[in-house]
């Protein structure tokens, strides 16, 4: 048990510092950060004196070392253009980005559970192709263009959502929220429909196949066999079997989520962790640049881990080998 | 009246009880009649530190909160702010009167300490202004309302330059612990950072970066608030162009300074939108590296065809200005014959006009110099940072193609772009043709030549080297003889432009859109001044 335990802990230790690195390499081709931070009618000494003071004309194993050491007092460093603590910033964008992937995976499980369960059943039915053709398209159009179709729809032609931003939000000690206020919950739907539309459609397609698998099943014609209504043979006996991996799957992928939020963020202006991402990207702030990426690794390792450890209770076979 | 009269009674009464609510809940969430401007634009002030960012949306921000000596008026001109009058006793001294009762935004009184103050922080430095004031050497307070400042040596253009620098309340910067601008190493935030305090018509009241900005009207301001009926106005940074448009045309904005070029007409389409359009202070052109012995990305080894004047001519006589305006500017850009804006001292409509477009001439000039069948070169354009950069780019290849000159575009982010063209790239290879724009905001032809022709200038990536210009630039950086130095701004202009050193393409047009009743005036540097904007 603690074998494995550690061995996955080691595991994930490694993922994290190899993905630190690459993260930390990459940003050395994105560009010079003094330019954007001096503008560019600095004088060359003052560009000289910014880049000393960065230290930013050590190696780069030297500014990585510094930095994971940083990293591990629990400092990210001071970001280049807003000149405020980058842990701060993300605290304060982290509950935007949790709410909408929280609600977006909301929308994608039950809505995706709910067709995928129909389209399983009626496997030839005229809804069930309607629906698999929309969520194909769903999952093949980029986000940015179903979000400013939305957008075009429900603000400009419709005007009953807004096209931008939290609304107004409550605050809740260090959490900020937009569940408690009318503005709050209208200005999340169309962003959370737009997320979710991604994982929804993977969601439809894997239930429906797993109901296809399960309803061709031995047990399943015992049950019909024995007379038992249609409706307890669908949704207790088959639906219960194929929730198994789409609870396995959606677990993983809302990692998937957050990282996907970057684009839906940036298109209804969302001020979460996703729109701060892109705003360095775009300025070269290293200091937000990594600590992001850093936390959304962190986010998947965590997840994968997790699901390591449960599978080694739910799973016989991995604590056998284990242990024999 | 076969209904009971207490039918009506009760729904007069829910009536009115629905309208006290109502007036209510407006009276809490809204002040009655309250004229607001929602303004939108796809950045946010960096920081409310008036001195830590020279950088265009927080000097927009900063605008509407803080006030300088002298401040730049609608149309750029130069006008008494919290300086009442001026003189020079000297050369390098400057006696500035300053305006009585003004007030900060927290009721105490401003005083010519707190402008030395200010002018002292914004050359101290952690600030990002250092550069743009180095010339000025002490500020002091004399009295309680006049300042000396002294520049070292004559500066002709300080007042330009001191419309960029905030003033600040000097007992509350103190107490606040910013009294320098924020500290790369302190590795803390900075209250100044998200906090204002200035003298100007309206102050911050709500600010969360990056979400919302709100601005009250200063009841107290000193100056004449005739000119403006605004009394909140709600900053709502939208990054993304086509939700900034939506939110405009859904009305929930009701102003940006930042429209994208191909959504005008869809703007002006819709029947309660306006869209104003004037040049902008930014001129885009190419630079040729005409000093280097040898370019980089020709296959012509052993010279360099930038070197020889007619090569360059012929490139410009390729470029077809109109061409480029209609089709990839969408009518969005003025052409322009010299690489400064209209408006900036040394630009004249004569300097203006282009050169004709005519690829035979050339052609013609290419044979001449000895390069029949053209040659090669690498174009290195930002993709992010110019209006429709890539593009403009990719059309005047086509154009150099057509007089045998085969241009490889090497199209990036803005941030390796400006590195790149600065410090050459990884391997130390430096650019061969380059786009660059250039906005002026000194409105003073000094600033272009003291970075793009000096021959020691910083953006003179060209390898320009000109001893006459040399002594014209550093002339006219300390002639204070207006005529005489208008002088020397026209002969460099006559030097440099007969010598086709960079080749000018057009000046960049601000747009900006508004719903109909909405009136905030068009200024060329984008910035909104709402102390002019009224709701009607």
């Amino acid at each position: 048990m603690f074998n494995y335990f550690f061995k996955r802990l080691f595991q994930s230790i490694l993922v994290m510092i190899v993905v630190a690195f690459v993260s930390f390499s990459l940003f050395n081709f994105v560009g010079d950060p003094v330019n954007s931070m001096t503008g560019e009618d600095a004088s060359d000494e003052r560009r000289a004196e910014v880049r000393e003071v960065l230290g930013l004309n050590d190696p780069v194993y030297v500014q990585f070392s510094r930095f994971i050491g940083n990293v591990i007092q629990g400092d990210f460093g001071i970001s280049y253009q807003l000149k405020r603590e980058v842990s701060d910033l993300i605290a304060e964008r982290m509950p935007a980005t949790l709410e909408l992937v929280f609600v977006s995976a909301l929308i994608a499980i039950i809505s995706g559970v709910i067709l995928g369960v129909y389209t399983g059943i009626h496997r030839d039915s005229y809804i069930s192709n309607i629906i698999l053709v929309i969520s194909l398209a769903g999952v093949s159009l980029p986000t940015f263009i179903i979000g400013i179709m939305l957008i075009y729809l429900f603000s400009v032609i419709l005007g009953v959502l807004p096209s931008f931003g939290r609304g107004e939000v409550t605050q809740l000690g260090f959490w900020t929220t937009g569940f408690l206020t009318t503005s709050g919950l209208k200005a999340l739907i169309l962003p959370s429909v737009t997320l979710s539309l991604f994982q929804m459609t993977y969601v439809i397609r894997l239930v429906r196949a797993e109901m296809m698998e399960i309803l061709q099943t031995d047990y399943i014609k015992f049950a019909k066999a024995r007379g038992i209504k249609r409706s307890v043979i669908n949704y207790k006996h088959a639906l219960k079997n194929g929730l198994i991996p789409v609870i396995t799957i959606t677990g993983i992928n809302i990692g998937t989520l957050i990282a996907f939020s970057i684009i839906t963020e940036t298109v209804f202006q969302w001020p979460g962790m996703g729109s701060l991402f892109i705003k360095a990207v775009y300025f070269v702030d290293i200091p937000i640049m990594s600590a992001y990426m850093i936390m959304v690794a962190f986010i998947f390792v965590m997840i994968n881990f997790i699901v390591d450890i449960t599978y080694y209770f739910i799973d016989p076979r991995i604590r056998l080998k284990e242990e024999g | 009246m076969g209904l009971p009269s207490n039918f009506y009674g009760g729904n007069n009464m829910k009536k009115t009880l629905s309208i006290v609510l109502s007036l209510l809940f407006m009276g809490i969430f809204s002040p009655a009649f309250a004229n607001t401007i929602k303004w939108s634009m796809p950045g946010d002030s960096l920081t409310l530190d008036p001195h830590a960012q020279n950088e265009g949306p927080t000097h927009m921000v900063s605008r509407q909160v803080y006030e300088g000596l002298v401040t730049p008026g609608i149309n750029m001109e130069i006008l008494p702010q919290l300086a009442e009058s001026w003189k020079t006793t000297a050369d390098d001294t400057w006696i500035f009167t300053i305006r009585k009762g003004v007030k900060f935004h927290d009721g105490s009184d401003l005083t010519a300490s707190d402008i030395a103050f200010s002018i002292n922080r914004a050359k101290t430095a952690p600030s990002d202004m250092v550069d743009l004031i180095k010339s000025v050497k002490s500020a002091s307070a004399l009295t309680d309302h006049t300042v000396q400042i002294v520049t070292d040596g004559p500066n002709p253009i300080l007042l330009n330059q001191l419309t960029q620098i905030f003033v600040m309340s000097e007992d509350w910067a103190k107490a606040n612990g910013c009294e320098v601008s924020y500290n790369w190493d302190a590795g803390e935030t900075s209250y100044c950072a998200s906090n204002a305090n200035g003298t100007g018509p309206f102050k911050i009241t709500f600010r969360e970066q990056d979400v919302r900005t709100v601005f009250e009207k200063n009841n107290d301001w000193w100056g004449d608030d005739s000119t403006f009926n605004v009394d909140t106005i709600e900053l709502l940074p939208i990054a993304n162009d086509a939700t900034r448009v939506a939110a405009l045309l859904s009305g929930e904005i009701d102003y940006t300074n930042v429209v994208p070029v191909q959504d005008i007409e869809r703007i002006k389409s819709s029947a309660g939108h306006g869209v104003k359009m004037t040049p902008q202070n930014r001129t885009i052109f190419f630079g040729m590296d005409q000093g280097s012995a040898e370019l980089n990305s020709s296959n012509i080894k052993g010279k360099n065809p930038f070197a020889d004047k007619r090569v360059r001519l012929a490139m410009y006589h390729a470029l077809d200005m109109e061409a480029i305006k209609d089709k990839v500017m969408r009518g969005q850009s003025v052409p322009a014959g010299i690489i400064t804006a209209p408006g900036v001292n040394g630009h004249t409509a004569a300097r203006d006009e282009r050169l004709p477009y005519d690829p035979e001439l050339s052609k013609k000039l290419l044979a001449e110099a000895g390069y029949p069948d053209g040659f090669e070169v690498t174009l290195d354009c930002p993709n992010d940072r110019y209006i429709n950069d890539e593009a403009i780019c990719v059309a005047a290849i086509g154009m150099f193609a057509k007089i045998g000159v085969n241009v490889t575009l090497d199209a990036k982010t803005k941030s390796q772009h400006f590195s790149e063209v600065k410090e050459g790239d990884a391997n130390g290879m430096t650019s061969d043709m380059y786009m660059l724009g250039w906005g002026v905001p000194t409105f003073d032809s000094h600033y272009v030549y003291s970075y793009l022709f000096d021959s020691a200038g910083s953006w003179n990536k060209v390898n320009f080297s000109n001893a006459r210009v040399d002594e014209l630039v550093a002339a006219m950086g300390v002639e204070t003889d207006q005529d005489k130095r208008n002088a020397m701004i026209a002969e460099a202009w006559d030097i440099t432009q007969d010598d086709v050193t960079y080749l000018p393409l057009h000046h960049q047009v601000v747009n900006q859109a508004s719903k109909s009743n909405v009136d905030v005036p068009i200024r060329m540097n984008n910035e909104p001044l709402f102390r002019f904007a009224n709701v009607n």
